[in-house]
């Protein structure tokens, strides 16, 4: 029955993991701005393929 | 006739209307940006959300500044090898399209290495290969495709400020630890005496122990801090019965296992902590994009040009200006001290500082204040007083600047804290008494219970829940409150004092009424085609109510900045100007702004501007009579007097010619008798503002301006002040509801605890579901209130 030890060992080594990644995921600055990856998502890919059509895109406009 | 929108800004297309690639523009500067963005293939800008962008508002030599490298490095966030970082805030960020165009920057300049936009706070962070790209350059690009960044004094001053995330980390720390103890704790709810739940129970109760130190330790310490603090300051306030609930809960539940007299509290414990902080995250409620500190720093410029002895040109940090400089102020320039004019035509746009918007004409030789924004011709001014010393600055340096109202104001929920501290202890050692006679054994055990059943989480939450989601249905009706500290305050208040100009009038918007003879047709068509050549506001405002729809090109048109213009058609000419400019030779002196009229130089007329106040200015202050004092404070003369007085209802006290000093003390006058809100919009409104109870600013733009203040209001809600005053008292009501409604719950469970049944299990239930039954019920109480703002409103 000493499986027991082995199982909460795991169980509770597999939760601090978690709570380790949380901690640097919070540190790394994830949770400061909550709002604007939710709309960078939905952002379609368009753009790459646009410009793999025009070889050469006009920068002209812009010095 | 229909009036098209530009395809780039939205904007009415009716005065210049630009045809390009099959899209209608208002103006030359949205096509350009619509060009530059389709040969950049940045075109998916506009399907993404319509018509979002901004007419460039490019003005040269704005950012000269930026030259000088001193400067530019103190803005910079990093700058080594070749690689600068500058995080620029950018009003115009509202929407997705925003967010896509900038992060791909890239598109139109190579040397652009990667953007991030951080949409809360309007900011992008860019960073760029400073070898070929200065971050002059880079501000004068954003700015020619309508995303014009705003650098100011304040990002000069400004240290990279250390971001708080520790209520973030605490409520990690909880919510994980509340979690496993939960698993943990709940085989010996429903097993008692079984074989192998006795064998590793114990194993059990100490890893419990251990996963509730860093609750005790770290996650609450703040309650531990703050109870610590009242008590040495001699004021019971909230945190000391929640500190002892904690300090009980952990030497109890220790005891209990380290004697193996049963399984601890761990699990209330660490709940009790994850719910409370709960509570402050969600009281903690922020614009991000507002600021509620701003002060004059916010809306001076960094640098301004400096002429030197041998007349060449310098851009000068305005810290570095002495008296006895000399500056030149461009075009859209804001002065940043108070100076006198030696050349050059002066009129100066004080709106942010008094919320007046007709600019004021001065000549050589008249004293300028600071915060005015030169509109017109290049002018040379003579520094009078260093920066910090102007009229408006100086200001600033009044005490009530440095001191924080929210730390003397005690909540309602601390105010409670007290009674319920003395009511708790009482039970606690009437009941132990009672036991140490009956059943010594029992007494120790009573006590804890009382001390922890008793613990106040449920009444602590009914505040921060109430006032946090009270906060968020503000927000939604454009009002911004600074903390949920301000709404309780804001529902104390006893008498509303508001400023004339900018508040109660509309800094947009003005009446014009045309005073002498009457204009023919021929002249009222040849006066606007003259207008429409002008970029003058007063012209542009002129321009907008005259009705005529001929439009024909000039044969001779002419401006003289800070006069007037002369336009001519053939045999006819006109001309509109100041009175001097049309030859108006008895000069009828008024206080108001006018634009005279002469045709074939014989004087016709004046147009009259006149502020135009906010609708239901009437019924709100007869509301607010019922309830509250009202006065009008106002920096203006009293020509306004007797159109206030009719407006408003009678007897409501006015005080005009009020200095910015003024305003603060009369404030401070008031308060020795009653709770003031100030409501006011400019920089001399500021004293005020940070004197009263509650300082509201009103807006017509929220990102563009407000000085320091308790409040925001969006200037087209002013009318529902009252509404919003009541909202915030019946919100006290709802926290006071919900107090007696965790009296119950506290009365069930000291049932328990007096009477030494107090199992971990009925702890365990009764404090979550106190705890939850709170915010359910503020929750939907708030919301009914919310509702009813939007029915008022519809």
């Amino acid at each position: 029955m000493s499986v027991i030890y082995v199982l909460l060992a795991i169980s509770i080594a597999v939760a601090v993991c978690f709570f380790a990644v949380f901690l640097l995921s919070v540190k790394a600055g994830q949770y400061d701005d909550a709002y604007t990856p939710s709309v960078r998502m939905l952002f379609e890919d368009e753009l790459v393929e646009k410009s793999k059509e025009k070889s050469n895109p006009t920068k002209s406009e812009i010095k | 006739m229909v009036i098209s929108k530009c395809y780039h800004c939205g904007d009415d297309c009716d005065k210049t209307k630009v045809v390009f690639d099959e899209k209608e523009f208002c103006c030359n500067g949205c096509k350009t940006v619509y060009e530059i963005f389709t040969t950049n293939d940045l075109s998916y800008y506009y399907d993404l959300e319509g018509r979002a962008g901004a007419s460039p508002n490019e003005v040269i030599g704005k950012y000269d500044f930026l030259e000088n490298q001193a400067i530019v490095e103190k803005l910079l966030e990093f700058n080594e090898d070749g690689v600068q970082v500058i995080n620029l805030h950018i009003p115009h960020i509202h929407c997705s399209s925003c967010i896509w165009v900038l992060e791909n920057l890239n598109r139109l300049h190579p040397h652009i290495k990667s953007s991030q936009v951080d949409f809360p706070k309007k900011k992008v962070r860019i960073t760029y290969s400073s070898e070929n790209l200065t971050l002059m350059e880079l501000a004068i690009l954003l700015s020619r495709i309508g995303y014009e960044p705003n650098i100011s004094l304040d990002d000069y001053d400004k240290k990279t400020k250390k971001v708080d995330r520790s209520l973030i980390y605490k409520l990690g720390v909880a919510g994980f630890a509340f979690g496993n103890v939960m698993l943990l704790s709940f085989p010996e709810y429903f097993e008692v005496e079984e074989f192998w739940l006795d064998q590793y129970k114990v194993v059990f109760r100490w890893l419990m122990f251990a996963f509730s130190l860093p609750v005790v330790f770290y996650a609450a310490q703040d309650y531990f801090v703050s109870a610590f603090k009242g008590l040495r300051s001699r004021l019971l306030n909230i945190d000391v019965p929640i500190a002892l609930g904690i300090l009980t809960l952990f030497l109890r539940s220790t005891a209990d296992i380290a004697f193996d007299l049963g399984s601890g509290f761990f699990d209330s414990l660490t709940g009790l902590v994850f719910f409370l902080l709960v509570g402050r995250f969600f009281q903690q409620k922020t614009y991000a994009f507002l600021s509620f500190e701003r002060d004059y720093k916010s809306y001076f410029p960094i640098a301004v040009t400096r002429l030197k002895k041998d007349h060449t040109e310098e851009k000068t940090q305005i810290y570095e200006i002495r008296p006895g400089d000399r500056l030149l102020i461009r075009n859209q320039e804001i002065l940043p001290t108070d100076c006198i004019l030696i050349s050059g035509s002066a009129q100066i746009d004080y709106s942010f500082v008094t919320g007046e918007s007709q600019p004021v004409f001065k000549h050589s030789g008249d004293k300028l204040f600071a915060g005015g924004k030169q509109q017109g011709g290049l002018l040379e001014v003579e520094v009078l007083k260093s920066v910090s010393q102007s009229y408006l600055t100086q200001l600033w340096s009044n005490a009530v600047f440095s001191k924080n109202e929210a730390t003397h104001f005690q909540t309602i929920t601390d105010s409670i804290g007290k009674r319920f501290t003395v009511a708790v202890l009482t039970i606690a050692i009437l009941a132990t008494s009672f036991w140490l006679f009956y059943d010594p054994s029992k007494a120790m055990n009573v006590f804890t219970a009382v001390l922890i059943i008793a613990c106040p989480c449920a009444i602590a939450l009914a505040a921060p829940f109430t006032l946090g989601n009270l906060l968020r249905i503000f927000g939604k009706h454009k009002f911004y409150v600074k903390d949920s500290n301000a709404i309780e305050r804001l529902a104390q208040i006893e008498m509303v004092i508001f400023d004339k100009t900018g508040t109660l009038t509309s800094s947009a918007e003005n009446t014009i009424v045309y005073e002498g003879m009457e204009l023919t047709n021929a002249e009222a068509s040849l006066l606007k085609n003259t207008l429409r050549a002008s970029n003058h506001p007063l012209s542009r405002s002129l321009y907008e109510i005259l009705q005529s729809n001929e439009i024909y090109t000039l044969d001779e048109f002419d401006e003289q900045t800070g006069k007037g213009i002369h336009g001519k058609m053939k045999e006819h000419s006109i001309k509109a100007g100041s009175a001097n400019y049309v030859g108006e030779i008895k000069t009828q002196k008024t206080l108001e702004t006018s634009v005279h009229i002469s045709a074939d130089e014989n004087y016709k007329g004046r147009f009259v501007f006149k502020n135009k106040y906010r609708p239901g200015l009437n019924k709100l202050f007869e509301k607010l009579g019922k309830k509250y004092a009202t006065a009008i404070l106002s920096g203006d003369n009293e020509g306004e007097k007797e159109t206030l007085e009719r407006m408003l209802p009678f007897g409501t006290p006015m005080f005009f010619n009020q200095k910015p000093e003024d305003k603060l003390g009369f404030v401070k006058t008031l308060q020795e008798k009653r709770k003031v809100l100030m409501v006011g919009d400019g920089l001399n409104d500021a004293g005020a503002l940070a004197q009263s109870d509650v300082g509201l600013a009103v807006s017509e733009n929220i990102n563009v301006f407000s000085p320091a203040c308790d409040a925001i209001l969006d200037a087209s809600r002013l009318k529902g002040l009252d509404r919003l005053l009541k909202m915030s008292r019946q919100s006290i009501g709802i926290i006071k509801m919900s107090f007696l409604l965790s009296l119950c719950y506290n009365l069930v469970g000291l049932y328990f605890a007096v009477t030494g049944q107090l199992q971990p299990v009925i702890a365990a239930i009764l404090m979550p579901l106190s705890s939850i039954s709170i915010v359910v019920f503020t929750t939907v109480a708030t919301n009914i209130l919310g509702r009813r703002l939007k029915k008022i409103k519809s």
